[in-house]
């Protein structure tokens, strides 16, 4: 049998199909805009197209993220944190503290190494330190974030921002622009800046897997982020995905009937 | 979730309360102005008509008026950051308007005589009351009450006592009338009675599943806050105890399936009591016990000794206690309850209500094995609540507490 998971978050939507073993066989990714549901069909007959797969091959579909009870095809929903957890622990398999930066929160998980949630948080409701606030500073500075990353990934060292909010930092790094400051540090000032409100959030006390958007389209933040716990820090496989395939994974047990997931 | 038949009466002894501030019919008794946890006893007694500016704020707040009335506060110089009941009351106030026209039939907020203000939940109260004061042009008279108390020693309510016994003086002159202390006894009295019902009322909640929920709570608290000192107050809690303990006898849960259980630390989100309620039922959670709710059982008021038993009572509010005792009243109670996990409401301009800030829930997790969740929000204002990541923290917070061993059932 087959299963599917849609995420429909703030900034995009991803559709993931696995099949029974877990394997992902076909996904799909592409901005949500403003029609939920037709954005969650697009992108699942997309996966579905690259798995090879008809629509009455999926046993069941759940969907998750910002637009989850949109979602006119998905028999069940389940939360945006428990999708993401059950698909690092998925990609995982071991205890972890799981970092997930997505377009509008960020959130920091901790799982057992049985798998269990342990407990999570989620940014305080502010742009800062999460993917849309690279997007609103790239699109201040007329750039694309492809373009800082570069840039960033050249600095010696990084020039800080000290603001918790997203419109003072943009004042913040005007400022050093005006004053000359070396170019590739703020960019990486500006990265930095997103790790350390995430950091902020939760003592880090284990293995820290990172997933989401905003890590798999802003490679210094890996870096970023090892620097500053010094420790190693893996990128989950897709992270852009590991919510949608968390969503798929809860198809497949709520299909086959696991106890604890019949809510 | 089926309706608490008794609120029906509670609207009425509402209404003919704020109605009496403008009956006509009667010699007109002064006003006090007075804060939810100040001496209104002692007014009541000298013959006052007792009017609650936070109890003005809950409204504004649950009728989401606020939302019109802060800015112009903020506009005014009264900064977003300061208490929102007070922002919303001074916004409403600005613009001659007042939600208690619609709810209660009544014209304007009842003139005030005088101001009588406690310290012992927050410094605000003294410069909201100070607005009011010069708006009105009468006198603003404070309790001031030590601060963040651990145990409370003798010097602590004797200091408080004699500040309640100074304000007689004053009152008398204001008020025309004598003290007379077999009335405040008679007060005290009644206010006692109704603490003890109220009392009996949140610990209903301790049946499964719970007849009530925190938002049940907090509309039937209006009694124990408002008409408290008064015999009405009493005669309502004696009737809605009987329905709830009909609900607990046939085992009827305010959430039809319940089978999560919370503890709710912190202030309401006022204008989201509604969103709440319907979210936690949807997750079969009930939110049965809050500290807020607790906040007005006076166990220590006593006729016998009635300066110093509120000055005991008061000063001993949760609100006013060390972050140690905090704590071990927030683990007593998470086990009264039963409660397999704990919300606390970081509410953004009640600092003084909002628990979350010195590490306490990371600590009482550590100590208990319940987890929590910090839910960012505030009392009255829209503008720091955000639905969607409630929503989003909510499901998964529930969705969490299946996978740990419950506390009530482990
Ligand atoms: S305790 Fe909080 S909500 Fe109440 S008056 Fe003080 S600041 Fe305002």
């Amino acid at each position: 049998m087959y299963y599917a998971g849609i995420d429909i978050g703030s900034s995009y939507t991803k559709a993931v199909i696995i099949d029974d073993d877990g394997k992902r066989l076909g996904a799909a990714v592409a901005k949500t805009g403003i029609n939920f549901d037709e954005a969650a069909k697009t992108l699942f007959n997309e996966a579905l197209k690259k798995a090879g797969l008809k629509k009455d091959q999926i046993a069941m579909v759940v969907s998750t993220g910002v637009g989850r009870n949109n979602c006119s095809f998905a028999q069940a929903n389940k939360p945006e944190i428990s999708c993401i957890a059950k698909g690092s622990y998925h990609l995982h398999g071991a205890s972890c503290m799981v970092i997930d930066i997505g377009g509008q929160d960020n959130k920091v998980i901790k799982l057992a190494a049985d798998g269990r949630q342990l407990f999570f948080k989620m940014n305080r409701k502010c742009a800062a330190g999460t993917g849309s606030f690279l997007e609103e500073i790239a699109m201040r500075l007329d750039t694309g974030t492809d373009k800082m990353n570069k840039l960033a990934a050249q600095a010696g060292k990084s020039v800080p921002i000290n603001s918790f909010c997203t419109v003072f930092a943009g004042t913040e790094i005007i400022h050093q622009i005006r004053e000359n400051q070396d170019i590739n540090g703020i960019m990486r000032g500006i990265f930095e800046s997103v790790v350390k409100r995430t950091l902020e959030m939760a003592p880090i006390d284990d293995t820290v897997v990172l997933s989401g958007g905003a890590v798999a389209t802003n490679p210094v933040l890996i870096d970023l982020f090892k620097e500053k716990l010094e420790q190693e820090v893996m990128l989950l496989e897709h992270p852009q995905d590991v919510g949608a395939l968390g969503a798929a994974l809860y198809a497949r047990s709520l299909q086959q009937g696991a106890p604890d997931e019949q809510k | 979730m089926p309706a608490i038949e008794s609120t029906k009466i509670l609207k009425q002894a509402l209404t003919g309360y704020f109605q009496s501030f403008f009956d006509e019919t009667v010699p007109r008794q002064k006003v006090a102005w007075c804060t939810s946890v100040g001496p209104s006893e002692i007014l009541t007694a000298m013959g006052f008509k007792v009017y609650y500016p936070e109890n003005h704020g809950a409204l504004l707040g649950a009728s989401r008026a606020s939302e019109q009335y802060i800015p112009v506060a903020n506009a005014a110089g009264y900064s977003p950051d300061i208490c929102s009941y007070l922002t919303a009351d001074i916004g409403a106030f600005k613009k001659g308007e007042t939600p208690l026209t619609k709810a209660y039939g009544i014209p304007s907020v009842p003139k005030p005589d005088v101001l009588i203000y406690n310290t012992n939940q927050c410094r605000e109260v003294q410069d909201w009351f100070a607005y009011y004061a010069k708006e009105f042009g009468v006198p603003s008279l404070g309790v001031f009450s030590p601060w963040k108390v651990d145990d409370l020693n003798e010097d602590q309510i004797s200091y408080v006592a004699k500040q309640m016994q100074s304000l007689i003086p004053p009152l008398e002159k204001i008020s025309g009338n004598k003290f007379d202390i077999d009335r405040l006894r008679e007060v005290v009295a009644l206010t006692k009675q109704t603490s003890d019902l109220w009392s009996e009322f949140l610990g209903l909640a301790t049946a499964r599943p719970s007849p009530i929920t925190f938002f049940d709570g907090c509309i039937q608290m209006a009694s124990a806050v408002v008409l408290r000192g008064l015999p009405v107050a009493v005669d309502y809690y004696r009737q809605l105890n009987a329905e709830i303990k009909k609900r607990v006898a046939a085992k009827t849960g305010a959430v039809p399936k319940e089978t999560t259980r919370l503890y709710w630390d912190g202030m309401p989100m006022w204008g989201k009591l509604r969103f709440f309620s319907d979210l936690f039922e949807r997750l079969d959670t009930c939110v049965v016990a809050s500290t807020y709710c607790d906040s007005w059982i006076f166990a220590d008021f006593d006729p016998a000794d009635p300066f110093r038993s509120m000055a005991k009572a008061y000063t001993k509010i949760f609100i006013n206690r060390s972050e140690t005792h905090k704590e071990k009243v927030l683990i007593e109670m998470a086990g009264k309850y039963g409660v397999d996990g704990m919300i606390f409401h970081d509410a953004k301009t009640c600092p003084h209500n909002s628990n979350s800030r010195f590490g306490m829930p990371q600590r009482i997790t550590k100590a208990t094995g319940i987890p929590n969740l910090i839910l960012d929000g505030d009392v009255n204002d829209l503008r720091c609540i955000s639905e969607e990541q409630i929503i989003t923290a909510a499901e998964s917070f529930i969705e969490q507490l299946t996978h740990v061993p419950r506390n009530a059932r482990a």
